[in-house]
Parts: structure tokens; sequence; C-alpha cells
């Protein structure tokens, strides 16, 4: 049964909008931001790579290079906005959908692709972009988040956190734990909700009866909605939301009000629930086309701009092919490598006996 | 030497821990002020501040998901789940989060969280409050699972698990809280993956771990009077097994008897029967056989007599394992 109610297509109340779907400046009166040509220009420049990247993962795994991908098409200005917010020192928590915040955080790309290629479940080091691990389990990372930001409060550390999770995960424990430990511990984190419509197959409605900005208030602390699609409201939201939690003013929610255009992963059917005409309204508000419509209405850049992204993006999407295709299957071994930090005599048992057993097949039963 | 409790030798080992280390916290319901339900944590936010003892929201999974959080930050959090029983809320943090994400870092993330549970029957309690949950955590991949049995090892033990990087879930016999031993407080315990054989015997091996072992002593004191010698081995780390004290022991003894407060069902026992047999096949003279709880929900206080493995049940098993 597919939802009779296309959502979306008027925006809803208190939307924090400073871009309009159409290329237009408006004002706000708490959330302004002065950006620069060059700031504007590059803002653009990552929405065009991050999309194209996607695109390239989404056809990998249907030509059978990834087991599976979360595609993140519709939400990159939420995703850009918000992460370029944040200073190095801050630390970010994703879901598994967060491809535009590694890519603000200098993730290499290829390194989102080892989990759905299947050769490892995640395989960077947290410290080393302040990124953490994707998380898999629905809400899991909202504590951790808030745990990390008790530890940037007890070092006095300049430092806020902040956690994404979407519309689905908002009905979790864990994350309405999270909201009042973050709460009663006054943590500096912020909670970015990016509120696509869909939990796979299910609408807000099932998740909420009210707008899920409006959750903090009841927790003790502000919660803001601002259009997800509009990556400058994103970043001056985010922006004045970590500055907050930085000078310790404690918890923000923010719920970043998007769409996701694609399925909710590559093994998803939406035509299955939900209507077309929902699609093609929110295409209207693409968080793309409106940063472009922007700079050529103002004269800020020129078809030879455009036209040189869109080669950076080619070039992008065939080096990350390329470098998917080459990713080595680990060895066997590695089932036992990493599960603990000190020596455990059974993993050393597990894993000399079984290397014992392939090694009597011919060619060491490598498949 | 200094006399002290079960329960003040881990309290003294805590102390120790967070002298030690800065970075090591202790947090959990009605651990600060209160002095946590059984007192474990007595003194400690008084001497060590609310920073780092923290009374946390009543929210178990919160306690574990934040200590990740904490631990990702550089220190190295004691949880206290108040009871066995209440660690379920928690069971997804701690075994799809803190289990499995230092792996899906490959290895560039330690999170050195320590799960203080106060485990096991016997104090005439109300449902929730005296199970034996060891088995789900001991099936888990990256989780370490110890029980300390005595003043003695809970006071090294307790210490030896803050140090180490690995996520460990710490048991607590809870009816041994008040058990008095004589410590040296500056002699080192056996590694934490150590199993320890703790009163020597020739005719069988008892195993046992947590509460059991002083159950096992007795039974075995028991036992001399029908001329027979047993001996007790206190395996104190659930996973990894110390299957070399244990191996060394069975080829010795020839019989051995597990004896667990947890269900026998796929118990902990189950695993340490298969692998005895598997290595002690032809000295064995019996079966390994095991003592343990029913395959039922932790009965009415009333009923914990017949339900919890005692004297007479482990002599009875002992009895089976001479018929052969």
């Amino acid at each position: 049964m597919t939802s009779d109610v296309p959502r979306g297509v008027d925006a809803p109340p208190d939307l924090v909008q400073l871009l309009t779907p159409e290329g237009e400046r408006v004002e706000h009166p708490d959330y302004d931001i002065e950006l620069t040509t060059e700031e504007v220009r590059s803002l653009y420049r990552d929405l065009v790579l991050v999309r194209r990247v996607d695109l390239e993962a989404v056809a990998l795994q249907r030509q059978g290079e990834l087991g599976l991908w979360a595609s993140l098409l519709g939400q990159e200005a939420a995703q850009i906005g918000s992460g370029r917010a944040l200073a190095a020192t801050d630390m970010a928590f994703p879901t598994y959908r967060e491809h535009g915040v590694a890519w603000c955080r200098d993730v290499d790309p290829v390194k989102l692709l080892g989990m759905f290629r299947g050769v490892n479940h995640g395989g960077w080091d947290p410290a080393d972009h302040n990124f953490h691990l994707y998380t898999i389990v629905i809400g899991s990372q909202t504590l951790h988040a808030v745990g990390y930001a008790m530890g940037v409060q007890r070092d006095g550390a300049d430092a806020a956190t902040i956690v994404y999770f979407g519309d689905g995960a908002s009905a979790q424990g864990d994350v309405n734990e999270a909201f009042i430990w973050a709460s009663v511990f006054n943590a500096p984190v912020v909670f970015f909700c990016q509120n696509n419509q869909w939990a796979i197959s299910q609408p807000m409605e099932r998740q909420t009866k009210i707008p899920l900005y409006r959750r903090a208030s009841g927790f003790g602390f502000p919660g803001v909605r601002v259009d997800g699609n509009d990556v400058f409201a994103c970043l001056a939201v985010t922006r004045k939301a970590l500055r907050n939690a930085r000078e310790g003013q404690g918890p923000t929610l923010i719920e970043a009000y998007t769409y996701r255009m694609g399925a909710h992963t590559t093994s998803d059917d939406p035509t299955r629930y939900r209507l077309a005409d929902e699609l093609e309204a929110w295409k209207l508000k693409d968080p793309i086309e409106r940063v472009k419509a922007y700079l050529f209405k103002n004269q800020l850049a020129d078809q030879e701009f455009f036209d040189k992204i869109d080669e950076e993006a080619d070039a992008l999407g065939k080096d990350v092919r390329a470098r998917c295709l080459a990713m080595p299957d680990p060895k066997p071994e590695a089932i036992f490598q990493h599960v603990y930090a000190e020596p455990h005599a059974l993993m050393d048992e597990e894993r000399e006996q079984y290397l014992t057993y392939l090694a009597g097949f011919e060619g060491g039963g490598e498949r | 030497m200094t006399t002290l409790t079960l329960g003040k030798a881990l309290n003294e080992g805590m102390r120790r821990a967070m002298e030690s280390d800065p970075k090591v916290l202790v947090m959990g319901e009605d651990v600060g002020k209160l002095g946590g339900v059984f007192r474990v944590t007595d003194g400690l936010q008084k001497d060590f501040g609310e920073d780092r003892v923290i009374d946390t929201p009543l929210a178990e999974s919160g306690i574990i998901g934040t200590a990740i959080g904490l631990a990702m930050r550089g220190y190295r959090p004691i949880c206290e789940i108040q009871f066995d029983g209440f660690v379920f809320p928690a069971a997804d943090q701690i075994i799809t989060q803190l289990a499995k994400m230092p792996l899906r870092s490959l290895g560039a993330l330690k999170l050195p969280v320590v799960v203080r549970i106060p485990c096991g029957g016997g104090i005439g309690a109300v449902e929730h409050h005296s199970e034996s949950p060891e088995a789900y955590f001991t099936h888990t991949g990256g989780l370490r699972v110890v029980a300390c049995s005595n003043p003695v090892d809970a006071y090294t033990m307790i210490q030896d698990a803050v140090r180490s990087d690995d996520p460990i879930i710490f048991f607590e016999p809870k009816r041994r809280y008040w058990d008095k031993a004589d410590i040296d407080l500056a002699a080192p315990g056996l590694p934490l993956d150590r199993a320890r054989v703790v009163r020597p015997g020739r005719d069988v091996t008892l195993v046992a771990y947590g509460p059991m072992v002083k159950t096992c002593l007795e039974a075995a004191a028991a036992a001399e009077d029908d001329g027979r010698d047993l001996e007790v081995v206190d395996l104190r780390s659930l996973n990894p097994l110390d299957m070399g004290v244990l191996e060394e022991s069975v080829r010795r003894t020839g019989r051995c008897v597990v004896v667990h407060e947890a269900p026998i069902f796929t118990g902990l026992g189950a695993e340490v029967a298969a692998r005895v047999s598997e290595r002690c096949f032809y000295h064995l003279e019996s079966p390994v056989l095991r003592v343990g709880g029913f395959s039922t929900p932790y009965p009415p206080s009333r009923l914990e007599e017949y339900y919890l493995p005692d004297l007479d049940r482990v002599l009875e098993a002992v009895d089976r394992a001479f018929a052969y």
C-alpha cells in the first residue's frame, strides 16, 4: 500500500531557510550568514562531488562490486552544510549514510566503500579525521556522541560533538536516553536529525505525532527545524548550535527537513510504498539546483565554472571506481585479527587450527 | 596484611586504579552519594569528585553507550550495572557496540570499559536480582568475561581489568560480598586470564567460578570424611578459558564436575565439558558431569535453596562420577 499523502510539497511551519528552491536569498532574524563568493562556489563543488561519488557507488552496487549502498541522494545540503560548520577539533558521529559529512572531514570516499564491499566492517581510525565509524544499529551512536562530549567537557577542551541520525531513529530508546543524558549533563553535543520523511517504508507519522524538533523542549534544550535542502541554512544553524555547545550552553536538536530521493538502500523498492508525485515535488526543491541558480542569477559563476566541476566530478567517479575494484579481499586470518587488543588464548587457538586446516588444501585453501 | 570483605576489596582495588590513572572513572546508578546499593563504591565520589564518580540517569543502555564515548575520548570507565537482571537494556550496547567497535576500526580504537555486574542468587531477593547471565556474554567475541570468587582476587582482578585495553564483563558474586580475607595489598595477582587450583586433590576436579567456588571448597572439605580428595579449580576467566590448568588437573584426577548457578543447558559447563572431553579423552574415568541451575526462570526466593547448587548436589555428582 502506498502512502496517499505526498509529504513535503508545502514547506512546514517554522522552517529556517536562507536560500529558496528558486535560488533567492532570504533573510532570517536568528540565522543570518555572510558567505563569500568563493565559499558559495566551494559549497556547490562539495554538493556536486558527493552526489557523484554516491551515484558511482550505486552503479558499483548494481554491477555487483558492492553488496549494498545507502544513497544520500537529496540529502547533500544537510550533510555538506552541517559538515562544513564543524571545526577541526569537533567530533562527528555518523549513521551509515553520512557520505557528505565524511567528505567534509577529508575521509577518502573509497574508505566508505569497504564495509559495503564486504572487505571490513568500517576500516578507519575515528581519530584520524575526527569522524567516527559508520554505525548500522539505528541510534546507537547518539549515546557514544554524548559520552564523547562528556569527555570533552572533562578535558575542558574547546570542542563540540555532532551526531547524525534520522527520523526513524528518533523512536529508538537510545536516542531518547541520549537526549536525557546530554540535557542533564549539559553535554556539548549537537543532535542533527535528517528527517528525510521515510524510515525504509514508514513515513514519519509512524515515528512521531509532533514535529521532531519540538521534542527537544520536553528534554529541556532548544530545537530548530531547518530546510535540509538549503546548504546555507544548514551551515548557519549548525554553526550556531556548535558554537553554543562549545560555549557551555549545552545541546541543540536540529531537524533538517529533507527528502530521501532514492531508495533506503540499494535493496529497497520505494515504489511499493510511496507516490511518484512526491518525488517529483521534491525534485523542485533539489539542494544543488538552488545553489546553481543562485550563482547564475547573481553572476557569481559562469558556465565554465560549472563545466569544470562536472569534469572534476567525473574524474572523481572514475577514480573511486578504479580504487574500489582494486580493493583486495582480506586474507582468511583477518577474521581473527583486531577482535581483542591484547593476546587472547581462544583467538590464538582458533586461528591456528583454522589456518592449519586451510593449509591442508592445495593452494592454501584460498577461494 | 589487611582484612577486607570482598566488597571492600573491590572498593580498595578501584580506589588504587583511580589513584594511579586520572582517566579512570566510575559510573552507574547510585554509585556516588549512596556508594552503590551494595556500597561497593562507597566513599569514592567523596574522594574523587563528581566528575570521576558519576551518578548516572537510570538508563542502563545510556551507561554503556556513554562509557563507550568516554573511552573513545581516552577515559577508562568502570560501569556498575546495579543487578544482573538489569543488564539487558544495556545488552545491545554491550554486544553490538562495545564488543565490536574495536574490530570495526581494524584495531585503531581501544575500548577499555569494565562492566561490573553483581551476579547470582542466595540473598532472598525479588525477581531479576539473582541471575547468572554470563553465558550471554561469553558467547560474544570481542568481550572478555571474568568472575571473582574471593576478596584477594577481587582486589587484584578489578585493577587488572581496568588496566586491560579490552572491554571486560566483570561478575561479582553478590552473596559473597561480605566474605572476609587477609589481603597483602602490595602483592600482584595472578594474570586475569588464568585459572587457579584453589584446593589440590587427587580424585575429582571440581570446576567452578564466582559464588560456586566456596560451595565447591565446602564440598571438598566434606568429601574428606568419605576419603575422597577433591581438587577445586577456580576458572576466574570465563572467556578465554585457561585450558592449560584444566587439562593438567583432569589428566591427573580422571574425573571432572563443573558447577555453576546458571542453567546447565547451553551454559558455560557445556563448553568446559566439551573441551575437557576433547583434550583429556583417554584420561577420563567418567563423563564430565555438570551441576547447575534448572532451565527455568530463577525461582521465588523461598525456593532458591532448592534451585541453587549446594554441597549435597555437588557431592551427589561426585558420587555419580565414581559410579562409572
